[in-house]
């Protein structure tokens, strides 16, 4: 399978404290990668270095083929920041409205991206309001309209899934997996154990190293346990013990 | 075309932020109008002053509507009339000569006294100098006579070689001199506020346009809409650029306001072009919208915003035109040159006062154009801190 991204040995430090220690990940196309990792673990420093957000210590990100950062790539990654990053004076529809035109979504195509993103996440009621006035939830909602407006290859979503209620976690989680279907390829990060299992592919994540990868189903095989909580307790004792040794 | 999203983009937040709008449109007419009422007040000033053994006929010529003269009766030193009767100032003429004393606590007060003696000395000297030319005339003209006299008396061939003096023709009619003054620039009751006004007009411009962009980035920046903004493929050139289209708008909007409200509110004559006075406001505003913008970058709060004003805004005013930097310290003259506020400041006074043309205030527009391409290219350099390419 075509490698959307690659990061190999990727090593980070914020003065002088290492917070990421030689990751390595692939994430395919047809394929959602998970992080998933108790708060403060280094997902979203992990986002960062493959967005280009922030420069790598030593090691490389590259997306479809370019070393990151690049501009010109940016235009096929839906990104979706941890924080809600969105003009609160303007209105829902002139938040995506701006990001839309920023990606250069054409004229005739922009309504109606607009309203199929908007609708994804059940904000068509709600496009009129000034952003101000929403809540968590709905901004969280909004992010994640936004990281679709350009229809991109690639979806990197950070925390998609925080301060949104079962029904709409359902909606779009089956909206992702179509994605998937299509081909694009998309990363998520969460700390959430049943957001995990809905992963293609898992990355566990613990004080910025990567403890095990697999499957989740095959990850429960390997550690002979039935949830993926206890794989990941079993798998962070085991690479505590071996980084001891 | 991603450059006007941005630029929309502000001008739809701005319209929405009533009170900063507010701030950028009223608080400088507030502050202009308020100056009017303070400077325009000084022309009513009347100062008091004391005088002892003085003609009536010079108190008559000294006296004026800003002076009123109280004559003293007995000889008092200087020093006790001023501070017995709060005088601002006492005349004595002792041993032929005048003696002026100031009280000098109010410089206003001082500066009436000095103008209005000195005036009177002039005029005093004028009468002198008409009765002495009268006089003149009047021996020139029995020298005359006496020349014909001679003349009639001597052989042809030498009289045609004498020809009388002629007489100088502003001695025909002496007593047309008189005193009339012009004033180049302005009219006779210009105040202060008229002569300071280009400064502080620019100053305006300067400081609300440098403060509301540099706030502007800065919570672009805090609220983590700049990194989201560069996740997608803007080019950094382009948010500075929608950045100085779309606070240039405003600025625009705002400088019109200011310059309307001086000249049909405050009935201040502007000279020369209204548009280029529109102009060089347009692009003052523009250089303190990028530094305001490059300035942001080494600031990490609102407050922290406001601690540059000191330190970049402040002393600006002192370079733009307030007090005459011709005489200033050599190493102030070199500072001044260095300050967007001085070009400023020196075009829109020539533009405003002395009716210059654009072409003729075109050194000191390319300053300011020189001044903004150096921030553009520095606020190129600081994007670089928040996204590599
Ligand atoms: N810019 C930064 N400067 C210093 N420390 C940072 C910075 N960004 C993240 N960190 C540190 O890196 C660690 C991992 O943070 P983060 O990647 O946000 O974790 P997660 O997203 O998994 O919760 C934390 O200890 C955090 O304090
Ligand atoms: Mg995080």
């Amino acid at each position: 399978m075509d490698a959307a991204v690659t990061v190999t040995h990727v090593n980070k430090s914020f003065n002088k404290k290492r917070i990421l220690h030689d990751v390595n990940l692939t994430a395919s196309a047809h394929e959602i990668l998970g992080l998933i990792g108790p708060s403060g673990a280094g997902k979203t420093t992990i986002i960062k270095n493959i967005m280009g957000m922030e420069q790598p210590d030593n090691g490389e990100v590259t997306i479809f083929g370019n070393p990151m950062p690049n501009r010109q790539v940016l235009q096929r990654i839906g990104f979706m920041a941890q924080d809600d990053a969105l003009y609160e004076s303007l209105t829902g529809r002139e938040n995506l409205k701006f990001f839309a035109q920023l990606f250069g979504v054409k004229k005739d195509r922009l309504n109606a991206r607009i309203d199929y993103t908007a609708g994804v996440v059940n904000l068509n009621q709600d496009l009129g309001k000034r952003v101000s006035n929403y809540s968590g939830g709905m901004k969280r909602r909004l992010s994640l309209a936004i990281s679709l407006i350009q229809d991109p290859d690639l979806l990197v979503l950070d925390e998609p899934t925080v301060g949104i209620d079962p029904e709409l976690r359902r909606q779009i989680w089956d909206e992702l997996r179509k994605y998937a279907r299509d081909g694009k390829s998309i990363i998520i990060t969460t700390h959430v154990m049943e957001d995990a299992a809905e992963c293609d592919e898992l990355l566990m994540i613990r004080e910025g190293h990567i403890i095990t990868h697999g499957s989740p189903h095959s990850l429960e095989q390997e550690y002979h346990v039935d949830n993926l909580e206890q794989v990941f307790l079993k798998a962070g004792k085991s690479n505590e013990n071996s980084n001891n040794h | 075309m991603r450059i006007l999203t941005i630029t929309k983009r502000i001008f739809v937040e701005m319209f929405r932020d009533k009170r900063t709008l507010a701030l950028m449109c009223i608080a400088p007419l507030f502050i202009l109008s308020l100056m009017y009422f303070l400077f325009q007040s000084n022309t009513n000033t009347v100062a008091d002053m004391g005088s002892y053994n003085i003609s009536s006929s010079l108190i008559k010529t000294i006296d004026n509507k800003h002076l009123k003269i109280h004559q003293i009766s007995s000889d008092t030193p200087a020093k006790k009339v001023i501070r017995d009767k709060d005088y601002a100032g006492f005349i004595k003429k002792s041993d032929g000569k005048l003696v002026v004393t100031y009280q000098n606590a109010d410089q206003n007060k001082t500066a009436i006294i000095k103008k209005s003696v000195q005036m009177a000395l002039i005029n005093v000297q004028i009468k002198q100098l008409v009765s002495a030319t009268q006089k003149s005339k009047v021996g020139l003209l029995k020298m005359q006579a006496q020349l014909q006299q001679i003349k009639k008396q001597l052989p042809a061939t030498i009289s045609n070689r004498i020809s009388a003096p002629s007489t100088p023709k502003n001695l025909q009619n002496p007593t047309s001199l008189k005193l009339t003054q012009h004033y180049l620039y302005g009219k006779s009751n210009s105040s202060f506020f008229t002569t300071m006004l280009p400064v502080f007009l620019g100053f305006m411009v300067f400081f609300f346009v440098f403060l509301i962009s540099g706030i502007s980035l800065l919570n672009e920046r805090n609220s983590r809409t700049l990194d989201r903004l560069l996740a997608t493929p803007v080019k950094r050139s382009e948010i500075i650029y929608g950045y100085l289209t779309g606070y240039g708008a405003v600025a625009i909007i705002q400088t019109a306001v200011i310059v309307l409200f001086c000249i049909y509110v405050l009935g201040i004559s502007i000279l020369g072009s209204i548009w280029v006075v529109l102009l060089i406001c347009f692009a003052l505003a523009m250089v303190a919208l990028s530094m305001g913008l490059f300035v942001s970058t080494f600031a990490a709060s609102e407050f922290q915003m406001v601690q540059f004003i000191p330190i970049v805004v402040i002393p600006q005013i002192f370079f733009s035109g307030l007090i005459p930097v011709a005489n200033m310290a050599g190493w102030l003259q070199v500072i001044a040159h260095i300050m967007p506020l001085y070009y400023g400041a020196s075009a829109l006074t020539d533009v405003i006062q002395k009716q210059a043309t654009f072409a003729s205030i075109l050194p000191q527009f390319s300053a300011i154009l020189a001044f903004l391409v150096v921030f553009i290219v520095l606020n190129m350099i600081g994007m670089r801190k928040y996204r590599k390419v």
